[in-house]
């Protein structure tokens, strides 16, 4: 909302500059976006008067113009259009300033002699959007009521300071000079002068003379107030009208838009003016429009309605479409006599939807979607009269029709002292409290402890007891209130989930992974590019309906593709050795009535580092960082997503088990996969390079992670070491064997490890050499080498029993 | 003769003097003190020799003998410090060379700015807490006391999934989940992802991280809401900061305000970071609205609150002098590699 500081003063005194007027305010709550002054820079421009206007010799689209400027005849040379004798315009002589550092000096056009420069309104720093009709894209032909030669930045008041306050969605009252007047009244403790309602009126005939209202839907148009007048003659504005309007962001058209603009800024309540011969038979009707009706709107462009419509029409057609904008067919002309000035209430999310369904936002529809109370009609309809007599515009014709089907009285709100004084942590007396609402133009009646408070009916803002109580904390001072910390018995804590998360976090950063961050909502085509079967889970999204494009229009299944993106990313701007992983959300689909369960999973990516088992070594070290023994990683040769040799489904024990007991046969939960990417998926995301990826359903390790740490006594007896080295077909899996191990070697087998693979000439073909290190061990004795032979020879049995392997002769 | 073992010295110690290496001093000590040496020679030859002549010459011949010995000692011992001089010498590095790199990785900013923000609610005594993502449009709006028709509900400004859910737009929902599931006092503090309908650009982001806080109990003020946000202010940016409160409008809390914060870089003075204004906006807060206590099922009258909420990207550009959001999704090694 932009407030000229000149305009803000008709109702108000300010008796401090700009810099405190501004912090003031910011603190009371009129939040400020800009302080922009006018005219400080424009020096040496004055009134002049164009006496002559003759062709250019050497050029087209240049006239030479002779101007008096008082002082003397000058001679300009101009490429405007609209220059013609005898009118007024701003003069910048030789040697002046105008705004934007921008020098004028004496030079020669085209051969011909320009001694100054005829400005336009955007030279003196107006924007083009508020210059006015007449000068629009031309230099700025000025209202001829200034002396020839009169500076002009005085003649035409451009030295201004204007305000643009920022006006939150609760306060619609404040999208007006009067709004931000009784602000500046509040915070100021200045008093509040209103403008001149009252005009002469022709009483010889009533405004019911010229029409009738009928308001069909009361719902929508609370109110409906006209006033006419007659005699009109449509011209220029004065100055002084036309300068508030351009500094308050508004071009001048004519005098008569100009006045319904005016009040509009004014009071912020919207105001349309009919040409009357245009309403047939005399009559106004306010209704909903019919479903496929057409309507051609003042821009000149056709607008089909719809039913919910609301649509002001007389006896035969529409006319305009209620609070949004006026129809071609009834607009002020130039030989417009009569006038019907329209100061109506309409429903606000009604003028919010049409306004939305047409495209069209106007001062008007902004202004009433937001609330405009119903009770201001009235007066701004007298008030445009008053500034039609006062300017000369036409005749004020007396009487009013008046419809308000919507009135209602509003009742006095209580507000407890005590509680105001509680929620702001004040000791504010009863009588304090009330000078300050007091000052806000708010009536308050008092009873014990309780302030009846009736607020100016423009306040639609103030509806409970706690709402005085910011307009107390404000009008107070934010800044008074007191700064202190709450005492309480509460302890601070946070879920198992986001401290394991952090664990997680804190293990792959060490172990030397990055963290990324990706949108949750995805493409769908990221499931078929990792490969994802036709029949997979993953491919059941929640879909947005109104996402910003297909890239983002369902919420992820699953993070690998947004890794994917970042990988190629990063490989694509040739970042080196790239290690990434991710926690986030997944969504999956429940049903239509519930929300998606959201599962948190953890996604790792890689190329330029590691090979699967340095992977594998990641994700098992962050599993028994966590406390989770008994991971299982079988084969996975059909996901889609990997390489179907070099791919492990991951699995842990559906219960809880210590590591030495671990048991071939106990249920498995699968928690994810891990592998290289298949050569198909890394061409997809365009990964030039080998890529290693994992993705673990975080939610089950959280739940199943265990940060106990229990004391095992140092061993006190060495241990015996064997070696094994076993000569197996290639179908035999070390997993198996190791298995195999663990549970023949009983508590005696401390450790098993896989030393060395070996395939090659010392072995026949499709074999393999798979070395073993046991580590055996008694907790409470020396193991003899008796002790130890006989559970090495159970062990190198049972594998061969079950797998086949034996022991290779070296 | 009698002088043979005093020439032997003086020409041991000549070429001791001379000798350079460890095996130069060995071959002095066979040449004289070896069992075939000269000296060794000496003293077995003394059995021709008269008893006292014999006695003089094994006197210096031991002399001698010592001598050499210990000449022998010195030499190897200077020998022995020259070679480790040579080998330091020849094993010296340049240290201005550049160091192996240690892999280190490091957290995402968001999640950097997230933790920070938390472990400073935490120490005053606030719980993490968490809600989902896709939300009830009640939770996000009408328990908020958003009016029916508030723009903000619109297709244009908020993702939708059906009619009756959606994409969080805040995380001030958490706020009445928590409320909802526990009675107060209530102090809890709820990072999370939030969502807009905005196009990317440098300033906007259509998913972005917000920080929410909610402090219930009985008898909490206005002033409690501003000493608690002045304190995080100074622990996040510094203690040099100071902070002012301005009304604002929020449709879950009455009164409302917004935080600003003298800048960290300049101290108010203006700079490029605050955009010359001395001050920076920070946050949104305000006392709960009755109205989101009730639908929360808290006692309106017995219990007051307060709320506030944060742009955690907005905190995390501030801090680190990032000027486009887009950085953070686009996940470039190069970025995140710098919050190490």
């Amino acid at each position: 909302m932009l407030v000229p500081i000149s305009w803000l003063r008709a109702y108000t005194d300010i008796d401090v500059d700009v810099t405190e007027f501004a912090e003031r305010m910011v603190m009371s709550g009129s939040n400020i976006e800009t302080v922009k002054t006018f005219g400080a820079e424009i020096k040496g421009v004055v009134i002049g008067r164009v006496l002559s206007v003759e062709k250019h010799e050497n050029s087209d689209h240049l006239v030479i113009c002779r101007v008096d400027v008082g002082s003397a005849a000058l001679q300009i040379v101009t490429g405007a259009t609209n220059v013609t004798p005898g009118i007024l315009v701003p003069v910048a002589l030789h040697g002046s300033d105008l705004p934007g550092g921008v020098k004028i000096k004496k030079g020669k056009l085209r051969g011909a002699v320009s001694e100054g420069m005829i400005c336009a309104a955007d030279e003196l720093g107006f924007d083009d959007k508020v210059t006015p009709l007449g000068s629009k894209d031309g230099i700025w032909v000025l209202p001829d009521e200034f002396e020839i030669g009169a500076d002009a930045v005085e003649a035409l008041g451009l030295n201004e300071t204007v305000v643009d306050f920022e006006i939150t969605p609760n306060r619609p009252d404040c999208l007006s000079i009067l709004g931000m007047a009784r602000e500046t009244a509040a915070v100021f403790g200045t008093a509040l002068r209103y403008p001149n309602t009252a005009s002469e009126a022709d009483t010889e005939q009533s405004a019911a003379d010229f029409i009738k209202v009928e308001i069909r839907r009361p719902d929508l148009c609370g109110r409906y107030a006209a006033r006419v007048a007659k005699d009109v003659v449509v011209a220029e504005s004065p100055w002084w009208l036309q300068r508030r309007l351009m500094f308050a962001g508004m071009r001048p058209i004519n005098n008569i838009v100009d006045i319904t603009n005016y009040v509009m800024l004014e009071y912020g309540h919207p105001i349309h003016a009919f040409d009357i011969r245009t309403i047939a038979g005399d009559t106004i009707i306010v209704d909903t429009a019919k479903t496929g009706e057409t309507f051609t709107t003042l821009d000149n462009a056709a607008r089909v309605l719809d039913a919910d419509m609301l649509l002001i029409g007389d006896a035969e057609k529409g006319v305009a479409i209620a609070g949004v904008m006026g129809g071609l067919n009834s607009e002020i002309e130039a030989d417009t006599q009569t006038i019907l000035v329209e100061a109506a209430n309409f429903n606000p999310d009604s003028v919010r939807l049409t306004s939305k369904k047409l495209g069209i936002r106007s001062e008007a529809s902004s202004r009433f979607e937001k609330g405009v109370s119903a009770e201001l009609s009235g007066t701004a309809a007298d008030r445009v009269c008053a500034l039609i007599a006062e300017t000369g515009a036409g005749r004020v014709v007396s009487g009013i029709v008046d419809n308000y089907p919507g009135k209602s009285v509003r009742e006095p709100i209580d507000v407890r002292v005590d509680r105001v004084n509680a929620l702001l942590g004040t000791e504010l007396t009863q009588d304090e409290m009330a000078k300050m609402l007091e000052r806000l133009e708010m009536d308050v009646a008092t009873a014990p402890g309780l302030l009846r408070v009736t607020p100016p009916h423009v306040r639609l803002d103030l509806t409970e007891e706690v709402d005085f109580s910011e307009e107390i904390g404000r009008i107070y001072g934010y800044d008074n209130l007191n700064t202190t910390l709450h005492r309480d018995n509460v302890e601070a804590g946070c879920s198992r989930s986001w401290m394991l998360r952090g664990i997680v976090r804190e293990t792959l950063t060490a172990m030397g992974i990055s963290e990324i961050q990706t949108y949750s909502f995805v493409s769908p085509v990221g499931v078929d590019l990792i490969g994802l079967p036709a029949d997979s889970d993953k491919r059941r999204f929640v879909k947005l309906i109104n996402p910003l494009g297909e890239e983002n229009s369902v919420m992820r299944t699953t993070l690998l593709p947004n890794m994917l993106d970042v990988l190629s990313v990063n490989f694509n701007r040739s970042n080196a050795d790239v290690k990434l992983f991710e926690i986030g959300n997944t969504f999956l689909h429940t049903g239509e009535d519930e929300l998606p369960e959201e599962r948190i999973a953890l996604s790792v990516g890689a190329y330029g580092a590691w090979g699967f088992f340095e992977l594998k070594g990641i994700v098992e070290g962050l599993l028994s960082r966590l406390g989770i023994a008994g991971a299982v990683f079988e084969s996975a040769s059909d996901t889609g997503t990997y390489h179907p040799g070099r791919c492990a489904r991951i699995l842990l024990p559906v219960s809880g088990i210590a590591e030495r007991d671990a048991d071939d046969d106990a249920p498995l939960r699968e928690i994810g996969f891990m592998g290289e990417l298949h050569p198909d998926v890394r061409t997809a995301y365009d990964i030039g390079a080998e890529a290693w990826g994992a993705e673990i359903d975080l939610d089950i390790v959280i739940e199943r992670a265990d940060l106990m740490r229990y004391y095992t006594p140092l061993d006190r007896y060495p241990a015996v070491m064997r070696d094994v080295s076993l000569l197996t077909t290639e179908d035999v899996t070390v997993g198996a064997i190791e298995g195999i191990i663990a549970k023949t070697g009983g508590k005696l087998l401390e450790r098993v490890q896989l030393f060395d693979i070996y395939r090659g000439e010392q072995i026949p073909p499709g074999m393999k050499s798979l070395s073993f290190n046991l580590t055996y061990r008694a907790a409470d004795r020396t193991l003899t080498d008796e002790e130890v032979a006989k559970v090495h020879e159970k062990i190198l049995n049972a594998i061969e029993e079950n797998t086949g392997a034996t022991l290779r002769e070296v | 003769m009698l002088n043979k073992p005093d020439q032997l010295l003086e020409e041991a110690r000549k070429l001791l003097a001379q000798a350079a290496s460890e095996a130069d001093i060995e071959a002095v000590r066979i040449r004289f003190l070896g069992k075939k040496g000269e000296l060794t020679a000496i003293l077995r030859s003394m059995g021709s020799l008269g008893h006292e002549e014999r006695k003089e010459l094994g006197k210096r011949a031991n002399r001698v003998r010592d001598e050499v010995e210990s000449l022998i000692a010195e030499a190897k011992s200077k020998a022995a410090t020259l070679l480790r001089a040579a080998r330091f010498s020849a094993e010296r590095l340049d240290v201005t060379e550049p160091g192996t790199p240690v892999s280190l990785g490091n957290l995402h900013p968001i999640t950097q700015t997230i933790d920070e923000i938390c472990r400073i609610f935490a120490n005053m005594g606030y719980s993490v807490t968490e809600g989902p993502e896709v939300e009830t449009v009640f939770n996000n709006f009408d328990a908020l006391n958003a009016a029916p028709n508030h723009p903000s509900r619109d297709l244009t400004d908020t993702f939708y999934i059906t009619e009756d859910t959606l994409l969080r737009t805040q995380t001030s929902p958490v706020q009445v989940r928590t409320l909802r599931g526990a009675k107060p006092p209530i102090k809890v503090i709820s990072p999370g992802r939030c969502f807009r309908a905005d196009s990317p650009d440098a300033t906007h982001s259509p998913m972005f991280h917000q920080v929410e806080g909610l402090l219930v109990d009985e008898g909490v003020t206005m002033a409690d809401l501003k000493g608690t946000l002045d304190t995080f202010a100074k622990r996040m940016f510094g203690e040099r900061v100071v902070t002012k409160f301005r009304p604002h409008f929020f449709p879950f809390t009455e009164p409302s305000a917004e935080m600003d914060m003298s800048c960290f870089v300049c101290g108010g003075e203006g700079c490029r970071v605050c955009k010359g204004g001395g001050w920076i906006e920070i946050l949104g807060c305000g006392m709960v609205h009755p109205n989101v206590l009730r639908v929360g099922g808290a006692d309106a009258e017995r219990y007051t609150g307060f709320a506030f909420g944060m742009g955690v990207e907005r905190i995390a550009m501030l801090k680190h002098g990032i000027e486009d959001i887009r950085l953070f999704y686009e996940n470039d090694t190069r970025f995140i590699g710098q919050f190490g």
